[in-house]
């Protein structure tokens, strides 16, 4: 019988810095029933194959988030009147990483209608440039912390530029974004204090995206959310402001929380593993190589959460229908039936099916970008840094173990080239 | 030399896709002796799809899909040349240039050519077109871009559909007829053909249906329209014949193979049989001309028309002649895809005998489904239009022979009961 | 160079698009166009549009390389 504590020890803030040889564990069973406190405990899949299954299975579904339930304000016409409005109108138009088709694939067609090649393009150059101009600031330093300096404020750049978000509105993304990416937590679903800081941040951000819509309505310019609120989608109708809301705000919190881990535990595994480091610095066209096989080895969406409509048999169990689940997207791309010496990080391996950006209907909108920043802020450390070494091995990681990543990643260096 | 000792020299006949993946699983599988490659037309192999889809709208030059490959200098290729005959007491092949070519170890991959326009006078005719290879290709878009006044495509299965659908990409009025009640019936049934024909037409596309030509009307070496079986006379200055195609068996003819128009047989590790059901462990074939038993459908033989079923069974071959064990019996599932216009119709599963069908995910309403296939109460295939991604869940079903229909729900109809209908197969 | 693309494989997740945006496109929702050969000066950008498939369906021949 496989162990059930296993989810438990993956949550577990101390296993953050390694949390492989769980995983690994968790494998020997392709599916187990977990005890994770819930009543009834929750499935997790571990193994490549049962990942891939499940990411496309059509009795899979993505509306995981528990009902809006905003904590009571003791006025009653609040409570009582616009409460429940509010909640509702939140429950219709959820993000669409929590949506299932139809409505998914009409609100991601939409977003990929605006995410046109030529803005994607326009990033990556621009990619390129805050690379350097944030590179340049540390240039006479002889400490550099790669979250702070970097792998932070790169993709929160490009996602505001992109989405036409001013950029001294920025700084106050921050503290939301982190707030609301704790719905991928699965904890945090069910805890009720966090539900409640979601709720408000969520109305809060709202608000703001609301007014910046009005604008860009008035004030039509050449970005995403301009695109979004004045032109028609692909199947021929504008975006409500709910659902356009709902929308730019995942965009937004995936663009502040994800990348920067790409970035960072990029870093940190090519710390770790000098002479890669140093082929990429040598043959920097080696690095879409590096960043696949980052995205297979060390994944900044470690899993997802999904629930099932009807019993599944699979691996030979049967989940049971309205089952949490969890798809470790990490421990399938460390599985020895899908990737040779699976443990081993070698860009040079051949035909990597990683699980890194998911899979099926829900694959990262965002991966283009992530890619390319990711190229761009690769290259240039290994290029710029001179004599790197990490200052603390294992660096702290952020609470989250599903959005999991170095908190701050601090590399003595000898200056920047 | 008997058929366990090494083998020295490999000859490949048919120097397409199944040609050239089983001459590179050759050499991936270690042999070293000499390989030669014989293939009839004057070109490297070349991929075929982009003929009937993006050559023709002129995005993708003919001479341009050379196929990528992993061969080395250390293959003859001998284009430009067919096999004439095979005698197998002597293993060695009669080209058409008179020269014999023995072998050690054969692999047949000799594939298919268009079926020809019934009345072979009409045929000739100097804007009657069929696609088979690159030059047909070529012609075809050079007469397309002189933007004609109307095409005429005879026979509405999956190539005549991809090239209906260019001509509307093309502006160009195009009449697609079949006998057939609605397109790609005999592959997909008349339930779902009545689908893909209403997305055809509402392109602009003016099918008919249901319609039998019975002559090509031409003057001056040039046909000027059709006549229908019921008398209407149909004009056209461009006519596509796309009635699927043949397969090139005819240089077996002696050998003492057991093979037909229907292609020739195999057992079910791939090597060929002969007329007394024996099989000949020198010879192996793969692609469009090997017909072979399929054990996801009770064994019945068939022969895969499927670029992906090319790959995969001519690298299976290529390993078994070099002497390498393979799992028994071959039993990849087919697939296959089609690009009509900008709509991707791609399945999984043979849809042969089926006895009902459902919709399992989407609507047709907006062009966007999966199309489940059920024969005695197991899925044997599934369809799905722009909806590729769900495909793979119900290819597994298929490949497991699982109880139709399978999947009770569906993220986008939650407890809805997939209606079971007649596929409508003739 | 030569490449081509293995369409039963293709889901359309269009990260070959985003690489490589002058040798491949989507048409419509899931059509995937591509040239089979592409020139010799951009193998790195063919290069990312392969391993950035998320299917793997993608294979290049490179004469230079």
């Amino acid at each position: 019988m496989a162990d059930a504590t296993l989810l438990k020890q993956v949550k577990d803030f101390a296993n953050r810095a390694n949390p492989y040889p769980i995983y690994a564990r968790l494998r020997q069973n392709p599916v187990s029933l977990q005890d994770d406190g819930s009543p009834d405990g929750t499935w997790v899949a571990a193994s490549h194959g049962a990942i891939s299954s499940l990411l496309g299975d059509p009795r899979v579904s993505s509306q995981t988030l528990p009902p809006a339930d905003r904590p009571r304000t003791g006025n009653p016409i609040t409570d009582f009147l616009i409460k429940p409005i509010k909640d509702r109108i939140t429950d219709h138009h959820r993000p669409f990483i929590f949506r299932d088709p139809p409505d998914h694939d009409a609100l991601r067609a939409a977003v990929m209608n605006q995410f046109t090649r030529e803005r994607v393009q326009g990033m990556r150059e621009r990619s390129d440039r805050l690379v350097a101009e944030l590179l340049d600031a540390k240039r006479d330093a002889r400490r550099f912390d790669a979250v702070d300096d970097l792998a932070y404020p790169l993709p929160v750049t490009v996602i505001c530029e992109l989405f036409g978000v001013p950029r001294e509105d920025e700084p106050q993304f921050h503290d939301w974004a982190t707030q609301l990416a704790t719905a991928l937590e699965p904890d945090s679903l069910t805890d009720d204090d966090t539900r409640a800081k979601n709720s408000r941040t969520f109305d809060t951000i709202a608000e703001y995206m609301g007014s910046l819509i009005k604008d860009k309505r008035r004030h039509p310019k050449d970005d995403m959310l301009s695109g979004l609120a004045n032109e028609a989608t692909p199947t021929g109708v504008k975006m409500g402001d709910y659902d356009l809301i709902a929308t730019s705000i995942l965009m937004l919190v995936a663009g502040h929380e994800t990348t920067v881990n790409l970035i960072t535990n990029g870093l940190l595994t090519l710390l770790r593993h000098p002479d890669e480091l140093e082929k990429l610095r040598a043959d920097p066209a080696r690095a879409p190589r590096v960043i696949e096989e980052l995205l297979r080895y060390e994944p900044p969406v470690q899993f997802r959460t999904r629930t099932t409509l009807s019993p599944i048999d699979i691996a030979g169990v049967t989940i049971p229908e309205g089952a949490d689940l969890v798809l470790l997207l990490a421990a399938g791309n460390r599985d020895a039936n899908a990737f040779d010496d699976p443990e081993r990080f070698d860009p040079d391996r051949k035909g990597t099916r990683h699980l890194g950006f998911g899979g099926s209907l829900h694959y990262c909108v965002g991966a283009p970008l992530a890619r390319f920043e990711a190229e761009a802020a690769l290259t240039a450390l290994a290029r710029r840094l001179k004599n790197p070494r990490l200052v603390e091995d294992p660096p702290p990681y952020r609470p989250g173990a599903a959005l999991r990543g170095p908190e701050h990643l601090l590399v003595a260096i000898d200056g920047m080239a | 030399m008997p058929a366990d000792a090494r083998p020295e020299r490999i000859v490949v006949v048919g120097a397409g896709l199944a040609g050239l993946r089983g001459a590179e699983a050759i050499r991936a599988a270690g042999f070293r002796g000499s390989l030669t490659i014989v293939g009839n037309e004057p070109h490297r192999p070349y991929d075929r799809p982009p003929l009937s889809k993006h050559v023709l709208t002129g995005q993708v030059a003919a001479d341009a899909s050379q196929l990528p490959s992993s061969l080395g200098d250390d293959v003859t290729w001998r284009l430009s040349i067919g096999a004439e005959t095979l005698d197998r007491e002597a293993r060695r092949l009669r080209l058409s240039n008179g020269e014999t070519l023995p072998y050690d170890r054969l692999l047949i991959a000799t594939g298919t050519r268009a079926r020809p326009w019934i009345h072979a006078d009409e045929a000739k005719l100097r804007n009657v077109f069929s696609i088979r290879s690159r030059d047909d290709a070529a012609s075809l878009r050079a007469t397309l871009a002189a933007k004609p006044k109307r095409v005429l495509v005879i026979g509405a299965g999956f190539i005549g559909c991809e090239v209906a659908a260019v001509c509307r990409e093309l502006d160009l009025p195009v009449c697609l007829i079949d006998s057939s009640p609605s397109p790609l019936a005999r592959a997909l049934g008349h339930t779902i053909g009545a689908y893909i024909g209403e997305i055809h037409r509402g392109r602009g596309v003016d099918l008919r249906m249901g319609s039998e030509v019975a002559h090509l009307e031409h003057a001056d070496g040039r046909a000027t329209g059709a006549r229908l079986k019921d008398g209407e006379v149909l004009s056209a200055d461009v006519v596509v014949v796309a009635l699927g195609a043949v397969r090139n068996t005819e240089w077996m003819t002696g050998s003492g193979l057991s093979a037909d128009s229907g292609g020739v047989d195999c057992d079910d590790h791939g090597h060929v049989l002969d007329e007394s059901g024996q099989p000949d462990r020198s010879i192996a074939a793969a692609g469009d001309v090997a017909r072979f038993p399929h054990p996801l459908y009770g064994g019945r033989r068939v022969a895969l028309e499927h670029w992906g079923h090319a790959v995969a069974q001519a690298e299976h071959a290529g390993r078994l002649l070099v002497g390498e064990d393979l799992p028994v019996p071959y039993a990849a599932l087919p697939n296959f895809w089609s690009i009509q216009g900008d709509m991707v119709v791609k399945s999984a599963g043979l849809t042969d005998g089926a006895d009902a069908v459902a919709i399992v995910q989407g609507d047709p309403a907006d062009r966007r489904f999966v199309a489940l296939y059920g024969r005695a109460g197991r899925c044997i295939a599934a369809v799905a239009v722009d909806s590729a991604r769900w495909l793979p869940a119900y290819a597994d079903k298929v490949a497991s022979g699982a109880p139709f229909p399978p999947i009770d729900t569906a993220t986008d109809r939650p407890l809805r009961e997939p209606e079971i209908r007649d596929p409508g197969f003739a | 160079m030569r490449v081509s693309v293995d369409l039963n494989l293709c889901q359309a997740y269009a990260q070959c698009c985003y690489a490589a945006p002058r040798y491949f496109r989507i048409d419509g929702r899931e059509a995937l166009f591509y040239d089979p050969s592409p020139a010799a000066a951009d193998r790195v950008e063919i290069e990312r549009a392969r391993l950035a498939c998320p299917v793997q369906a993608i294979r290049v021949q490179d004469p230079e390389a």
